[in-house]
């Protein structure tokens, strides 16, 4: 049923600051709208993707304020995809250890909560990585009708 | 640009924060600025007031991640209070309740510093 599977695509290219981090949001609030997501999901969706974002701005472009970011969605009736690639700093997401919260309590550490926070809200979070020349996470959601 | 302010008020010797928008990144160290700001002054006795906070990520929750020690040090707290459900989720997933005390409202904030 190639209708009912239609795809359908969006594309946001922004810069690597924290204030674009509100257009990050409102970009995929629209989408995930249009994909006709419930209330709740859309929001655990764009959290992820602002967690996705402020990792790559702080880590991977090291809040040097020129890098690209570039969120790309695509959605049908079952999924709802956010791919964010980066050309910086390579990622190694397995040298990332789900946070102790106490022992970040004593050591004043929070890194590692927005990664844990993506795991938790989306279905599927998985990072490929080709040092010298992009990043890329995929985050998606399946979405379940009715 | 996402909106977010922060206002400071005095109760007795305790200090009310009211957060309001968006919480993020970029947001983040407006709030930094107020808990400094009330450290520098000696006020350790910290309520924050969630209830006009849209969103909040993790870099807003590791503003309380970042003061809460040095301000329990100093025998004070930072309680929370007013949050959402929305919000509170977001805490709850990061097991902060167990770091921090959360409350309906200010007022049971309030008492639990004035009376324990």
């Amino acid at each position: 049923m190639s209708v009912r599977n239609k795809k359908r695509t969006g594309q946001l290219r922004v810069k690597s600051k924290t204030e674009n981090l509100s257009e990050i949001r409102d970009f995929v609030n629209i989408k995930a709208l249009e994909a006709g997501i419930p209330q709740v999901t859309v929001e655990n969706i764009i959290l992820a993707v602002d967690e996705a974002c402020t990792n790559i701005i702080k880590h991977a472009y090291k809040l040097s304020p020129e890098g690209e970011i570039i969120i790309k969605i695509e959605y049908d009736k079952e999924k709802f995809t956010v791919t964010i690639i980066d050309y910086g700093k390579s990622f190694e997401p397995d040298r990332v250890p789900l946070p102790d919260l106490q022992k970040y309590y004593r050591e004043h550490r929070v890194g590692g909560l927005g990664m844990y926070l993506m795991k938790s809200l989306m279905d599927d979070v998985e990072y490929i990585s080709v040092p010298g020349e992009y990043n890329q996470v995929l985050l998606s959601k399946n979405i379940r009708s009715g | 640009m996402a909106e977010f302010s922060t206002s400071v008020r005095e109760s007795g010797d305790i200090s009310i924060i009211n957060l309001k928008g968006f919480l993020d990144a970029h947001t983040a160290p407006t709030l930094e600025n107020n808990f400094t700001q009330l450290i520098n002054d000696n006020k350790y006795k910290i309520v924050v007031n969630f209830s006009d906070l849209a969103y909040i990520s993790s870099a807003g929750l590791g503003v309380f991640m970042a003061y809460i020690e040095s301000i329990r040090d100093n025998k004070g707290d930072i309680k929370l209070t007013n949050m959402s459900d929305r919000v509170f989720n977001i805490f709850d997933l990061l097991g902060f309740p167990l770091l921090y005390e959360i409350y309906k409202n200010e007022d049971e904030a309030i008492k639990k510093f004035s009376g324990s």
